[in-house]
């Protein structure tokens, strides 16, 4: 089973990566589970959000402990929230940062990409919606999930709540940071 | 065809497909999306259901007794403080005969305030005369859903399906829901029996007043009748099997046969328990499970007889009867009472929220097999 563990501010789509990176392993064949940290939905609040991936139906319900990947929507988390807690030796950590590993988060000496989610979709979405260029970026680096299922989540998510031309361009952000992010 | 769906996004989906007439619920905390998602599925104009937006879920419940009397399929669903407050009217329901369907996204009762999840709320109104039953999954609520609507009309009983708020309400995970036409041919359009309902052109009276001389009658007609729908249940169940491929019935036995300790329990918390005790098997320690599915009727001989090998019982309870101990664990010594010789412990976990994990299990499994029979909170 592959555990991940999404952190971010309330109003940046945590919740909503997690259940997009869920439903693309199910397009792609896998067995998934996504569910949020359960907390009073606040904006800015930081938000916990967890998703897990196996070959068989996932029977346990209990969050996710020793992350195998662990995702941080917003950098400013590093020094507020415990978001290193349980991290194993291979732990592999996504940060949106257009900065350095170095920089954002030397505590940690394991492998960290820092992907400059926010710069790709304010160059494509055109507002700081960071979530759909972040599963680009965890769907290169991971290669857990096809492009293709990705592509296929966000239009069955974000197509129920939200208007076509929106759907698109996220989609396009999704393609953006997937071409761009380097593994 | 699998999808993966929101737990509450996939029960208004049965819902819809169930097509109740009446579909009547309060729209704020401590709701769901599932109600929200039944609204719009209303508003879009792909439901056939009546929908009626109440001022609170006293006002729901009413409605819903309301509509019901008249002889028609209905649906509400609440958690939390919202069930409580419908407590005085789910009594009626059950007095009545009314064959009224509830989810009840189990939730934390106040004080203090908790949004989050355990059972205190269906279980405190076990006694207001309801079949109570709790999913594993959020397939086995929808699955639950078809049955319950099938035993209550059969029976004349209200049914309460038991889903844990947040763990499955708001958890996306891979679910099969049956298509209208194979929902039809297990559970056909509800035709009520003839002096069953209100009906203008044969008019009588639902609910009125019993003197002493009536009352205690029919209180035991109702008793004897939920503990008669066992046996509906178990049939049902077959029944289910045949047109769905899937298991249900009053409870499930996962690695039972052998196992000296026992872990009883209902709800989600059994999908962690099973990966514990498939871990701990593999070391060698014989653990085993039983799920209660069916917590009202409660299937005391069924329980009895499956638990009659075990050395050590483990009761692990979402909620609490202050001044005594977890209720499951209550409901089960009563059962066992000169039947059963393993120790049975309880155990509370998971009030308010808190995270269950593998860790307290398997903490649970470790204490239950010492002297000690006190009751255990289990938090971390």
């Amino acid at each position: 089973m592959t555990q991940i563990r999404i952190h971010g501010r309330g109003g940046q789509g945590n919740v909503t990566l997690a259940e997009l990176i869920a439903m693309a392993s199910f397009y792609d064949g896998k067995f998934s589970q996504a569910f949020p940290s359960f907390g009073v939905e606040r904006q800015g609040a930081p938000v916990v959000a967890f998703t897990k991936i196996a070959d068989s139906f996932i029977r346990d319900r209990q969050q996710i402990y020793t992350p195998d990947y662990i995702i941080i929507l917003d950098p400013s988390l590093i020094k507020t929230v415990p978001v290193l807690e349980g991290v194993k030796k291979n732990t592999i950590i996504l940060i949106n940062s257009n900065k350095l590993h170095k920089q954002v988060c030397p505590v940690y000496t394991g492998k960290v990409y820092c992907v400059p989610v926010f710069d790709i979709a304010m160059k494509v979405i055109g507002k700081p919606i960071i979530n759909t260029a972040m599963l680009g970026a965890f769907a290169k680096i991971s290669g857990l999930i096809s492009l293709d299922s990705a592509r296929k989540s966000i239009e069955e998510n974000l197509g129920e709540k939200y208007a076509k031309e929106v759907v698109e361009k996220n989609i396009q952000a999704l393609k953006v940071a997937f071409k761009e992010i380097k593994k | 065809m699998k999808q993966i769906l929101e737990g509450s996004h996939a029960v208004a989906e049965i819902i819809r497909r169930i097509n109740p007439a009446v579909v009547s619920a309060y729209p704020i905390t401590p709701q769901t999306h599932i109600v929200e998602d039944l609204e719009k599925m209303k508003a879009e104009g792909w439901a056939d259901f009546e929908y009626i937006r109440s001022e609170s879920e006293f006002a729901a419940a009413s409605i819903v007794l309301g509509a019901s009397a008249t002889g028609v399929r209905t649906y509400t669903a609440t958690s939390s403080q919202g069930l409580l407050l419908m407590t005085e009217v789910l009594f009626n329901i059950a007095g009545m005969r009314l064959p009224v369907v509830v989810t009840c996204a189990n939730r934390a009762i106040s004080g203090p305030i908790s949004i989050w999840n355990d059972q205190q709320d269906s279980v405190t109104i076990r006694d207001a005369g309801w079949v109570q039953l709790y999913g594993e999954t959020s397939q086995e609520v929808i699955d639950l859903h078809i049955l319950a609507y099938k035993l209550a009309e059969s029976s004349l009983l209200p049914v309460m399906v038991n889903m844990d708020g947040f763990i499955l309400t708001h958890t996306y995970e891979p679910i099969d829901i049956p298509p209208q036409n194979l929902i039809k041919k297990y559970l056909p359009d509800y035709k009520p029996a003839k002096n069953t309902y209100l009906d203008v052109n044969n008019p009588q009276s639902l609910g009125t007043f019993a003197p002493p001389d009536r009352y205690m009658e029919i209180r035991q007609e109702l008793f004897d009748d939920v503990a008669e729908s066992k046996n509906e249940i178990k049939k049902l169940s077959q029944e289910f099997k045949q047109v769905f491929g899937r298991d249900l019935g009053l409870f499930e036995e996962y690695k039972t046969k052998d196992a000296r300790v026992v872990l009883v329990a209902m709800g989600s918390v059994c999908g962690t328990i099973k990966e514990v005790i498939d871990e701990l098997r593999k070391k060698g320690q014989k653990v085993g499970l039983l799920k209660l599915t069916c917590f009202r009727p409660f299937p005391d001989e069924e329980i009895i007889k499956a638990l009659s090998k075990a050395k050590y019982i483990a009761v692990v309870d979402k909620s609490i009867s202050i001044g005594t101990e977890g209720i499951l664990a209550s409901d089960l010594k009563r059962a066992g009472f000169g039947k059963l010789k393993s120790k049975i412990q309880s155990f509370i976990v998971g009030l308010g929220g808190r995270d269950v994990n593998k860790k307290m299990i398997k903490q649970i499994i470790n204490q239950v097999k010492l002297k000690d029979n006190s009751i255990k909170f289990v938090g971390e």
